[in-house]
């Protein structure tokens, strides 16, 4: 694997992606190796298809939407200062509550509201901002049995579009997505521990 | 109410009028024989024709009218008053009764005959406990706590031990405890028996209250595997305690250290080693499936004694084979084998827990054995109470540094607060020899105390502590909707990250191990018919098919039946509600046999709305409450049924009396099989160069014509919808398309969805009703009655959850599934 130091230099920018992202060196190294075992024919960024090739994603029902997340609306490849940041922005790091608490200072990436960002985006597909009714449908299918009708998946999401929707606008916004999720631990449920 | 008295008469009647001049007349002395035919015996000058032998059977028939009676005793203890028994544990109650017991026998007998014996508890009543609680253990929650589990279980009882026996000898020292014959080492002799938290006890308690699962898995945990630290500290201060103070010296101390590694990993050694017997011995068992079912008792009751043989750790050993053992025994046997498994593993446990609660209780009946000292006692009390506070704390705030997730304040306080001691802490305290401690009945008597004090009250204030706390519980379905669509989706998001990440992190270890496992340790012990079953692509095919085959004939058999109301019975409940009034002459036959079925809150309004027209002004006011609940229940049923499971998602329900049976694998083929064609569709429309937008909307119709019942409520080019409008006119597309399915009985066109456009990959198809359209045309009598096709059975087979006897709506409503251990599957 070579010494740390100048497995290091060969990934561009890494102090600042280190600063960014809070991942120690040897975290950065392990995710620049995964990449690159990702990156099959050594482009230096990923496609779509890269991401199928994993086995277990297919098991995954929402493993294309989160595939999805990785590319920006418009691009077709993803980096590795991305990929990194995507994980992170995905919020797979506990949140530091030490962290001390500056006013001015831009809410970390990890923090409890981003995490629900992601969430949100996954849901909302057209990203207007509103998990309307349809997208909440077509969430719904994918992560339900085949065994839910037509009928019964509707009533589904009538309901829990009538549980958060405060404003009655017949969607749910970002807002109203928080204020339904207040009770849910957040951070025990989208975190996970790398080596330290 | 009246049936839990009338039992509680029946049961002390029996017990006043039968089994104590049974035992007065009958217990033990075998030379009390008043029987006017053993005389005549003696003198024999005729045939007997009926001779009463009780010493015989007396043996056995004493064992079993204890049981019997213990049986009674948990019987009359649940039929009791249900206030009562929501406020003291089950196991306190039973504890009670014991003394009631132990007072009747007491009173006969002058002498208590029927003490708890320890060679009786350890060896014929705490194994199956043991066993039962390792075989369903939930192994990737026990195997992700490990760490703090040892921590608590080593640390933890070695501090507990050390500080209550050291504090106590420093009290008496002091001249709190009067005179005793009593020195330093029988104090930390007594500390290390008393240290021990005892899993019976926990169960017994925790099993009631229903924390969150990570914190119930480290009091488990700690219980289970502090057996090991604390045979090994009671054989050293035993053998201390023997050799007397002055040859204690270094040499002594560090094979007292030694033995503890020797002991704990000796007895996890040994306990494994059974597993793989275990395993052998059922990948062996294709054609004697009748007794392999009874291997899993023999081997683990074998794997017990050979380690108390051995002098390790038996209770380690006994746990290790159950946790290892339980995914290839599972995969091997057949599945009733399986079944008959764990009931069979259930009653013994719950009886045998049964039988250690009524014992302890009887047992304290006993003038012989009470010694008061107040101060030892009370000291003993506080200083367990306060050591095991202090413990705890000190325990976790360490911990917390490396863990992932800290484990709360509150948490602590109920890990603290649950800190048992049991029947293991009294069998160990009638095992001390009493030439050597010539204080082990004042032992004895505070060992009881601590029992009866921890057991009874703490048992009976954790659960009011647990809700003043407002502890994390159990997730109970109270979360509304979206919350459980959340969590969900999250658990699917943490997974697929994970995969994305090439699990690098701590889970490295576990799917390096993984893979260890799949490829050698898989291969050498379970059949390779189980293992190949793991094979995702072969077990799907094979899966999908059987489970088709089966569905097609029991639906065949069942049909016209109940099951397939069920599935849109809040639809149709609406639909009467509004329409009712002005239906009832159109749809009469329905209503007649809707009124037929059980639909519980529904069956009530269906009927009054056929009996008496109510105008539908009210109608209406009561349809939308009516409504509402119906569909939230529902719709709080279906999501919980069938969100599909992500493979870290692990419901477990700690409780001796129920477990189910987890289904995942369907969910995991449907996914795959669906995410596949996803991208498969994919593909082919960027092969075709079509808009992205147009597969959305593929992919929805084609997941709306599986769906589908025979309502097609956006009406895409549905063949038959006209002549449903024009039969009923109704316009609501939900309506019509549930009015559809009703009104095939009267005869209206319905669709057959067999025949319905599938645009199913053709890898997956082999089934000519899931090919294309063109491929079969609708006959004449397809278009009139609808076929059973497996698309719609799959849906239409009713919440059978289980194959557990119990209610599938009982089911339906466990928010707790147990996942069946064969962790290979998700794992790959």
């Amino acid at each position: 694997m070579g010494s740390t130091s100048s497995t290091l230099l060969k990934i561009p920018n890494v102090e600042v992606l280190m600063q960014e992202t809070g991942f120690s060196p040897a975290h950065i190294i392990r995710l620049h190796d995964r990449f690159k075992a990702l990156d099959k024919e050594g482009r230096g960024h990923l496609c779509p298809q890269d991401f199928g090739a994993i086995k277990e994603l297919a098991m995954n029902p929402i493993g294309d939407r989160i595939i999805g997340a990785f590319f920006s609306p418009g691009k077709e490849t993803v980096d590795f200062h991305t990929f990194v940041k995507i994980l992170i922005l995905a919020h797979f790091r506990p949140v530091d509550k030490n962290r001390p608490k500056e006013p001015n200072s831009p809410e970390p990436i990890n923090s409890r509201s981003n995490k629900l960002k992601f969430a949100f985006q996954l849901y909302d597909q057209d990203q207007d901002g509103k998990i309307s009714r349809d997208e909440l449908l077509k969430v719904l299918q994918a992560m339900l049995g085949m065994q839910v009708t037509e009928e019964q998946l509707e009533s589904i999401a009538d309901r829990t579009i009538q549980e958060a929707d405060l404003d009655r606008d017949d969607a749910i916004s970002f807002e109203e997505f928080r204020k339904s999720l207040e009770k849910v631990n957040i951070d025990h449920k989208m975190s996970i521990r790398f080596l330290r | 109410m009246a049936s839990s008295l009338y039992l509680c008469l029946l049961r002390a009647v029996f017990l006043v009028c039968f089994v104590n001049p049974l035992i007065q007349g009958l217990s033990g002395d075998a030379n009390v024989v008043q029987n006017p035919h053993h005389e005549l015996e003696e003198n024999l000058t005729g045939l007997p024709i009926v001779t009463f032998k009780w010493h015989h059977v007396q043996t056995p028939y004493l064992v079993i009218i204890w049981v019997f009676v213990a049986g009674l005793a948990k019987l009359s203890v649940i039929e009791l008053n249900h206030h009562v028994t929501s406020v003291i544990p089950e196991s306190g109650l039973l504890i009670i009764l014991g003394f009631i017991l132990g007072g009747i026998v007491w009173g006969a007998d002058k002498a208590q005959t029927f003490k708890l014996l320890p060679p009786t508890f350890f060896y014929y009543l705490l194994p199956q406990i043991i066993l039962d609680a390792s075989y369903f253990m939930p192994n990737k929650l026990f195997f992700s706590n490990l760490g703090a589990i040892l921590i608590y279980a080593i640390f933890g009882t070695c501090w507990n031990a050390a500080t209550v026996g050291l504090s106590l000898w420093g009290c008496y020292e002091a001249g709190a405890m009067g005179n005793l014959d009593i020195g330093l080492l029988q104090f930390l002799l007594f500390g290390s028996l008393i240290a021990a938290v005892d899993p019976v006890a926990v169960i017994a308690v925790f099993e009631e209250v229903h924390v969150n699962e990570v914190l119930f898995i480290l009091v488990f945990g700690e219980s289970l595997l502090n057996d090991g630290v604390t045979v090994v500290l009671y054989n050293v201060f035993d053998a201390f305690v023997a050799l007397g103070g002055p040859k204690i010296d270094a040499a002594e101390i560090f094979k007292g250290i030694f033995s503890f590694v020797v002991v704990a990993f000796g007895g996890s050694f040994l306990g494994v080693v059974f597993a793989i017997l275990l395993s052998l011995l059922t990948r062996c068992t294709k054609h004697i499936q009748i007794i392999e079912a009874g291997f899993v008792f023999v081997v683990g009751y074998l794997a017990y004694l050979t380690a108390e043989m051995l002098s390790l750790s038996a209770i380690l050993s006994i746990t290790f084979c159950g946790i290892c053992c339980q995914k290839y025994v599972n995969a091997n046997m057949d599945e009733k084998s399986v079944t008959t498994v764990r009931h069979a593993m259930k009653v013994l446990a719950n009886g045998s827990e049964t039988m250690i609660f009524v014992f302890l209780g009887v047992t304290a009946i006993d003038t012989e054995i009470w010694i008061w000292n107040t101060g030892f006692i009370l000291l003993t009390l506080l200083f367990v109470f306060i050591y095991r506070i202090i413990g705890v704390f000190l325990l976790t705030w360490m911990l917390n540094k490396f863990r992932l997730v800290p484990i709360e304040v509150i948490d602590q306080v109920v890990m603290s607060y649950g800190g048992l001691r049991g029947a293991v802490a009294y069998g160990l305290a009638a095992m001390l020899d009493e030439d050597k401690i010539p204080e082990k009945n004042l032992m004895i008597s505070t060992t009881l105390i601590v029992v009866y004090f921890t057991v009874i009250l703490q048992g009976l204030t954790m659960k009011p502590l647990v809700q003043w706390l407002k502890v994390k519980r159990a997730a109970h379905s109270d979360l509304k909707l979206i919350e459980k669509l959340n969590n969900r989706a999250f658990d699917h998001i943490l997974a697929a990250v994970e995969d994305i990440c090439g699990r690098i992190g701590d889970n490295w270890w576990t799917r390096g191990w993984n893979r260890f496992e799949e490829n050698y340790i898989s291969w050498l012990l379970m059949k390779p018919k189980a293992r190949r079953n793991r094979d995702y692509l072969f077990s799907i095919f094979h899966k999908l098919n059987l489970e088709d085959a089966v569905n097609y004939v029991s639906e065949g058999e069942r049909q016209g039946s109940l099951g397939f109301i069920r599935s849109d019975e809040a639809a149709n409940v609406d639909f009467k509600k509004q329409f009712g009034s002005e239906f009832t002459d159109v749809m009469p036959d329905i209503m007649v046999d809707m009124s037929n079925y059980e639909l519980e809150i529904e069956n009530f309004s269906a009927t009054s709305i056929v009996k008496d027209t109510i105008p539908s002004v009210s109608l209406d006011i009561h349809g939308q409450d009516r409504k509402n609940a119906v569909d939230d229940i529902n719709a709080h049923h279906l999501l919980q049924q069938h969100l599909y499971r992500s493979r870290k998602n692990h419901r477990h329900k700690y409780s001796r009396s129920h477990f189910s049976i987890n289904q995942s694998e369907d969910e995991v083929q449907e996914i795959f099989q669906r995410t596949m064609r996803s991208r498969l569709e994919s593909f082919k429309s960027a092969k075709m160069g079509v808009n992205p937008a147009k597969k959305i909307t593929k992919h929805h119709k084609k997941e709306l014509t599986h769906k589908m019942a025979n309502g097609h409520p956006d009406g895409t080019g549905h063949l038959y919808g006209d002549e449903v409008d024009s039969a009923v006119g109704s316009e609501t597309g939900a309506i019509r398309g549930t009015f559809m399915r009703d009104t095939y009985t009267v005869g209206a066109g319905i669709e057959n969805p067999v025949f319905l456009p599938d645009m199913d990959s053709p890898t997956h198809s082999s089934l000519p009703w899931l090919m294309e359209t063109e491929a079969v045309a609708p006959s004449q009598r397809a278009q009139r009655r609808l076929p059973w096709t497996p698309n719609r059975l799959r849906r239409l087979a009713p919440m059978r959850i289980s194959t557990c006897s119990t209610d599938s709506f009982l089911m339906a409503d466990l928010e707790e599934h147990e996942e069946q251990p064969q962790t290979d599957h998700e794992e790959m």
